[in-house]
């Protein structure tokens, strides 16, 4: 039996009964509610709005590029938390201390974490075309995008999660590190309004990260070919769209590794009594 | 003879520690411990808080990196040994609220599967979790979250745990800590257990002083960063002056006397007070007089080259 396959195998199932015990609390299922009841009332109340000279309905422009945000930091905040809480609460201890349980432990996280992408993007979407008309455009082929582009939209941000959540000191500290630098991302990534609008300096920054391309490549699988003068050079850019994202993915499969084993190696039954001691001590 | 019978006859010990030193920053932690822990034996390591008992364990474990010294655990360095050391070795951790939508019965099957490639038919891991919950009294709570359960119960799935993979080597840093008296004397029933039927090595700490009396083959005591003391509770205590407390009563007066040669000294009390004598006690020492006589020895030791550099 070759004890490495094994670890994997057991990450597997360990990220799949995460999933289902994930599902079943009500502290989950209300987030995924919340998120999801948030953003439909949102598009509902702009149900009416046209986007100027394009004959787009605003739920239209906006719901493919709300789907791409809400990938793009689910994939990043939630293993961030997942990880700088397991860090203090002494989950990724126990893994360290079973042979090669590090590498079922990273599996699970990975594993689970796509997984719970299925509930974010499904509450949000299912309604949504119970809702508003005209939302699909690109039919079949355009489904097909929709796959390609979240997986590898996945594979590009799922490692920055797994980074941020090693290197940050404290959970607490995730807000700070993690979500206010995506929330505005996330604004200037023309998710909420077409990025043309932008400045061109907000235009260059937005377009290093892959909040934006996974934005525009869901854009350009549900949008009509008319709704392309929204974009950057009115173009699709889907080649682009690919390189952009697939660097991120190399340099993620790259660097991510690095960053879990440094941070491995410092987890010690100390720290997990550090990390409790400092969740009773609320005032510093 | 096999690999495992090997070891259990030869020579080399289960944990052989030389000059360990550990420094953090300028502060020195443990400043030269040599400790050895033969195979099969339980050894419990005392000291008081901050007097390095929890880097010592975590370096042996292989969850810290030591600034100097010869460590070997298992025959290899635990800061290189591979995964196949890990499977050898049990760790009990003090976690404290790490899978609470989990049950006892599904993590312990999770993370007992990990050994399952180290598994031999003269050494089957991991343990099967039916069993292993009835060893540690969970079976009860088996299918319950574990978020739910007591300080007590979350205490004896950390033991559970730890031994799940039939470990050969178990360290376990304060391992009653909250317990109840029952709970301790199921604890202690465990590992006597582990130990006579399993052979299994085991290295503890704790600040219980019965209860390193009670579990241990040898006792050390770290203080000032060094092994002070190194023996069974019996030689310990004899190690201290004025082992034993004589008290005794003539008519109305109450006196006490502490001495090292009791049966000489209650002749001489019978001979000179004859049927004076209406009361007669003697005491040993305890545990807990020898241990606090050490500590203070070695931490007022440890003051003195400081006093000096101030006063130069």
């Amino acid at each position: 039996m070759n004890p490495t396959k094994h670890a994997i195998g057991l990450g597997l199932r360990r990220g799949w009964t995460e999933f289902l015990l994930s599902l079943r609390s009500p502290q989950d299922q209300g987030f995924y509610l919340f998120t999801a009841v948030g953003t439909l009332l949102f598009l509902w109340f702009n149900r009416d709005n046209e986007l100027e000279g394009t004959g787009l309905m605003y739920p239209t422009y906006a719901l493919p590029s709300i789907l791409g945000a809400l990938l793009a930091f689910g994939v990043v905040i939630g293993p961030a938390f997942a990880l700088a809480m397991e860090r203090e609460d002494g989950t990724l201890l126990r893994h360290k201390a079973l042979p090669y349980g590090m590498q079922g432990y990273v599996t699970g996280q990975l594993t689970y974490h796509s997984l719970a992408l299925l509930p974010s993007l499904l509450t949000v979407l299912i309604p949504s075309f119970l809702l508003f008309d005209g939302l699909m455009h690109g039919g079949a082929a355009g489904w097909l995008t929709v796959a390609w582009v979240v997986v590898l939209g996945l594979l590009a941000t799922l490692p920055l999660g797994m980074i941020l959540g090693s290197v940050v000191p404290s959970t607490q500290k995730v807000g700070t590190w993690g979500m206010l630098p995506i929330m505005v991302l996330t604004a200037i990534s023309g998710i909420f309004f077409p990025i043309t609008l932008m400045w061109g300096w907000v235009q260059a920054v937005a377009q290093v990260f892959p909040t934006y391309w996974i934005g525009l490549g869901l854009r350009s699988a549900f949008l009509p070919d008319s709704a392309v003068t929204l974009e950057l050079g009115d173009s699709w850019r889907t080649g682009m769209t690919v390189l952009v994202l697939a660097a991120w993915a190399v340099f993620g499969a790259l660097v991510t590794p690095r960053i879990l084993r440094r941070m491995a190696r410092r987890q010690s039954g100390s720290q997990v009594q550090a990390a409790r001691e400092a969740t009773l001590q609320w005032v510093r | 003879m096999s690999p495992d019978l090997d070891r259990k006859a030869g020579s080399e010990p289960a944990i052989r520690v030389r000059g360990l030193q550990m420094t953090y920053g300028e502060q020195a932690v443990l400043t030269g411990v040599d400790l050895d822990v033969r195979v099969g034996e339980v050894v419990c390591l005392l000291g008081p808080n901050g007097a390095g008992k929890t880097t010592t364990i975590e370096i042996l474990e292989g969850f810290r990196l030591p600034s100097a010294g010869e460590v070997r655990v298992l025959g290899e360095d635990p800061a290189r040994a591979g995964e196949a050391w890990r499977a050898r070795v049990g760790v009990v951790l003090q976690s404290w609220r790490d899978h609470a939508r989990w049950t006892p019965r599904r993590l312990l099957a999770q993370l007992g599967d990990y050994f399952t490639p180290w598994s031999t038919p003269e050494h089957p891991r991991p343990y099967e979790v039916d069993m292993l919950l009835e060893t540690v009294g969970l079976t009860e709570h088996a299918d319950r979250k574990i978020g739910t359960l007591s300080g007590g119960q979350r205490r004896r799935l950390d033991v559970a745990v730890g031994i799940i993979g039939r470990p050969e080597l178990l360290f376990l840093d304060e391992p009653t800590a909250g317990f109840d008296p029952q709970a301790r004397r199921d604890f202690h029933e465990l590992v006597h257990r582990l130990s006579d039927l399993e052979g299994t090595s085991i290295l503890l700490t704790t600040h219980d002083l019965a209860e390193a009396e009670k579990l241990a083959d040898r006792i050390l005591i770290l203080s000032g960063g060094r092994i002070v003391a190194d023996g069974s509770a019996d030689e310990l205590t004899r190690q201290v002056a004025g082992t034993a407390e004589v008290r005794w009563a003539c008519g109305a007066d109450r006196f006490v006397h502490p001495t090292d040669d009791v049966v000489p000294f209650v002749r001489r009390l019978f001979e000179e007070h004859g049927d004076e004598l209406t009361d007669l006690e003697v005491r040993r020492a305890s545990l807990e007089d020898t241990y606090l006589a050490m500590v203070q020895r070695t931490e007022s030791r440890a003051t003195e080259p400081g006093l000096q550099e101030v006063a130069r």
